[in-house]
């Protein structure tokens, strides 16, 4: 449903900011050509898309994703000590984050909501410090081969689509610390 | 450096690929199954940019992004951050595919090597769709209370923003 406002506020605000600034006969014609653009952008991309979507399905079948997620295991440990303990936990978490890493967006999801489902046994209805961790280290990207954005720059004509990596993980790891920290301020004051 | 990310591509292709078979697995297939996959991504995420990119070259045209820019200009160039890339900002949080057309539109007006192509690219690569992953997890934990989730989310998203107008004055110096 927010979509649909979305979208609806969105055509509402360009006709009637098309009239006021006299654009009219603009406005129309971008109705047309935007869905054409949606139809190429998705054409241009596709062939890197689905050639990453391939070299990630290597890595998982592979073993690449439990190798990192052992390899994550301290860190993590330290950033849920209240499940420190858990097993169980601890492993769904670790999958949850090295999924996101490979950029498996498909395999994260229902990992993450496995453990958020999991983590909430112990808090029935409320959302727990450990729990707001999970979702705020979700909800900033860790992506280590952004493929997505790659793939619209390779369709753009740019020939070294991958040349913003180094940008990209500098961004990412300010973003995330960001988003811990205010995680484990706001934790630290903000009433059960 | 710079020669190992012109290569980085090549060389991820084949590190893959020789670990894929020192561990045995059927390389071959399961890259074909992958690129399957993506054309399954790719019929999911169509039907939405038609939606969308219509809707975001109507506003384009309409000047609204212009006037939005220029009403918030002022503070996000405080912050470092191109107010062109304003609707980028507004959309992220919210929706996945709305921010892929605005910022695709970005990258593809003004070029992905300019400065505010690169920018739109590393907003979009490093961060998600904050209020549709919330959603979804809490939803799966029958959370009511969120607490602090939201807001604590959102820093992580504005400090990704401005990092990423920032790392990409620092990787590319005009």
């Amino acid at each position: 449903m927010a979509m649909s406002i979305i979208w609806t506020g969105m055509i509402l605000l360009s006709v009637l900011c098309g009239m006021a600034t006299g654009r009219g006969q603009l406005v129309a014609s971008a109705a047309m050509e935007g869905a054409a653009a949606g139809v190429e952008l998705c054409l241009s991309m596709a062939g890197i898309l689905c050639l990453w979507m391939g070299v990630m399905e290597v890595m998982r079948r592979s073993g690449l994703s439990e190798k990192l997620a052992r390899f994550l295991m301290p860190a993590l440990r330290r950033l849920y000590p209240e499940f420190a303990r858990d097993k169980e936990v601890m492993n769904t978490i670790a999958a949850n984050v090295s999924a996101n890493l490979l950029g498996l967006g498909n395999a994260a999801t229902p990992l993450g909501m496995e453990a958020a489902r999991k983590m909430s046994r112990r808090t029935p209805g409320v959302a727990s410090n450990a729990l707001c961790m999970l979702v705020v280290c979700n909800t900033a990207s860790i992506q280590l081969i952004p493929t997505t954005v790659a793939a619209v720059r390779a369709g753009a004509g740019c020939g070294t689509p991958f040349d913003i990596l180094p940008a990209t993980w500098l961004a990412s790891i300010i973003s995330v610390g960001t988003g811990i920290t205010a995680a484990k301020l706001l934790g630290s004051i903000w009433r059960k | 450096m710079d020669l190992f990310f012109t290569m980085l591509v090549p060389l991820i292709l084949a590190a893959v690929a020789l670990y894929g078979i020192f561990r045995r697995v059927d390389v071959y297939d399961a890259l074909v199954a992958g690129a399957g996959e993506g054309l399954k991504v790719l019929l999911r995420i169509v039907p939405p940019l038609i939606a969308l990119l219509t809707a975001v070259y109507m506003l384009r045209a309409s000047g609204a992004m212009e006037l939005a820019g220029a009403a918030l200009a002022p503070v996000l160039s405080h912050l470092g951050i191109p107010p062109e890339t304003v609707a980028l900002l507004l959309v992220r949080p919210v929706s996945g595919s709305a921010a892929l057309g605005v910022g695709a539109d970005l990258i593809q007006t003004y070029g992905p090597d300019s400065t505010i192509g690169r920018i739109a690219a590393v907003m979009l690569g490093s961060t998600e769709t904050t209020f549709y992953t919330i959603a979804v997890y809490f939803g799966a934990a029958g959370i009511v209370k969120t607490r602090y989730a939201v807001p604590a989310a959102l820093c992580a998203d504005l400090a990704g923003f401005i990092s990423a107008a920032w790392a990409v004055r620092v990787c590319f110096p005009t």
